[in-house]
């Protein structure tokens, strides 16, 4: 069983929430899933009238998305904590808190929970 | 005019729980307020990946205290749709009780909580007397005042006899009289209509397209409430959403007031169904197998739509467990509604979001 997602291409994601929102949709929130050892997924639910519609973005772990902030302000928040948990960065955040949205210090790739299998640091030969 | 910013929380006397808001302020009046969190953050949904899907239960019931069940409740509609699991009857009706015993209590909290936040101690006392009653209510049935621990995958442990159906409807009666005792004075009182009618005003348009949710976007005009979803038992149970128009601190109070007057009924309406069979009967189905797949789940908790997305291989350990709670979805638009008020008024505002920290952080 999976969840009827559409799937999109980052580059046509903006535009593609744009419309939805022109449609009645509204965001209900990101959902950030890890794939494998260097891919993760961004799921993107929306609601209206109690049902629930999801657009799926497959990305590069450490990688870049378009913010959907500038569409909806609301989207702010947990694209920061995406940011936070799996260090994927959001171009065009309408608030960007640089990865201290719940740590004074920035979330690296290295130090992101999620990435746990992203990172691996060679030990010293000998 | 030169600017100042002051820092709110996250420590203050209204907050029961920490986050810091920068408030940027011109003489009194608010320009900008830029919320700070992480004073509370557990990494719930990376113990996720720890701990195995039955464990998972008692984890998610303390992502928040005040309204544990929901989260169990979510959390398990979510885990029995990848078993496909078809929870009985009486067990999606005690479900619907113990959830509206919760958003009763809750409510009564906030209600206590925001009397406080404008200096009405006395009210704040009644509110939180009124309350303990609904707490004796779940610690009798549950053996538990907050964390209940009633959810199971496939539905309930425990069962609701004859005499502590008879005590729920005597208290409720009790309870449903002091609360329309309040009335006059939580929604007409002259001094409590002062410091909440036309403060922090979220219009309707702004309140769907910032997301916000639960008694927040009701109090705006939208009638959206997930129970209309039918999810437990409310398909079989009769109610319309709670809705003002005003979208002020007002409407936010008279939304979570007269929704407690609701969740009243909900009990008794639920409470009728289970007197259709006085023989107690099944309470939980059997989940068999790993579950595989993900889905995604929402209920109604007292504050709010709260979301939870699955995703499982088949294992005992969940990949992914992703919480939406309903506080997380206020934020923004609390962060909209701060700037043009005078700074005596963000005490009140922020409280009238019913905020929940440990929520929203997880």
């Amino acid at each position: 069983m999976s969840i009827e997602a559409m799937a999109i291409d980052p580059a046509g994601l903006v535009a593609e929430v744009a419309r939805l929102k022109a449609e009645g949709w509204r965001l209900v929130t990101l959902t950030s899933v890890e794939l494998d050892a260097t891919r993760m997924e961004v799921l993107y639910h929306f609601d209206r009238g109690l049902t629930l519609k999801h657009l799926r973005v497959a990305v590069d772990k450490g990688g870049q998305l378009p913010s959907i902030s500038g569409v909806f302000f609301a989207a702010f928040l947990v694209e920061n904590e995406i940011r936070d948990q799996f260090a994927l960065s959001f171009d065009g955040l309408a608030l960007d808190y640089q990865g201290k949205l719940y740590s004074e210090t920035a979330q690296t790739a290295e130090s992101s929970p999620f990435c746990r299998y992203q990172v691996k640091t060679a030990k010293e030969p000998g | 005019m030169a600017r100042t910013v002051i820092p709110f929380g996250p420590q203050h006397p209204v907050l029961p729980e920490p986050i810091h808001l920068s408030l940027v302020v011109e003489d009194e009046r608010v320009i900008e307020a830029l919320p700070t969190l992480g004073y509370v953050h557990r990494g719930l949904e990376m113990l996720a990946t720890k701990r195995d899907y039955t464990q998972m239960i008692q984890i998610v019931e303390r992502v928040c205290g005040i309204c544990s069940m929901l989260h169990s409740l979510c959390y398990c509609q979510g885990l029995e749709e990848l078993l496909a699991v078809e929870v009985p009857r009486r067990a999606r009706m005690l479900r619907v009780v113990w959830s509206e015993l919760h958003r009763l209590h809750s409510h009564l909290l906030w209600l206590g909580l925001f009397a406080d936040s404008f200096g009405f101690e006395a009210l704040f006392m009644q509110f939180w007397r009124i309350r303990e009653k609904v707490m004796d209510l779940n610690e009798g049935t549950t053996g538990n005042r907050v964390i209940v621990s009633v959810n199971v995958i496939g539905g309930v442990r425990a069962d609701l006899d004859a005499g502590q159906v008879r005590w729920i409807r005597d208290t409720l009666l009790e309870v449903e009289a002091s609360i329309q005792s309040l009335q006059s004075t939580i929604l007409n009182d002259a001094t409590v209509c002062r410091r909440t009618r036309g403060i922090g005003v979220l219009t309707k348009e702004a309140a769907y397209e910032l997301g916000a949710a639960g008694p927040m976007l009701r109090a705006s005009g939208i009638a959206q409430d997930l129970r209309q979803l039918g999810y437990a038992g409310f398909d079989e149970l009769d109610f319309e959403p709670v809705v003002e128009i005003a979208g002020d601190c007002w409407a936010r109070s008279s939304v979570r007031f007269r929704e407690t007057l609701q969740s009243i009924d909900l009990v008794r309406q639920a409470l009728s169904k289970l007197d259709d069979k006085l023989t107690p009967g099944e309470l939980a189905a059997k989940a068999a197998g790993r579950p595989e797949g993900e889905v995604v789940t929402r209920v109604e908790q007292p504050r709010g739509e709260c979301l939870y997305y699955m995703k499982a291989n088949g294992s005992l350990f969940l990949e992914r467990v992703r919480i939406r709670t309903p506080t997380f979805a206020n934020i923004p638009a609390l962060t909209a509604i701060l700037p043009g008020l005078d700074f005596a008024d963000v005490p009140v505002v922020v409280l009238s979001i019913d905020p929940c920290i440990s929520c929203t952080e997880r």
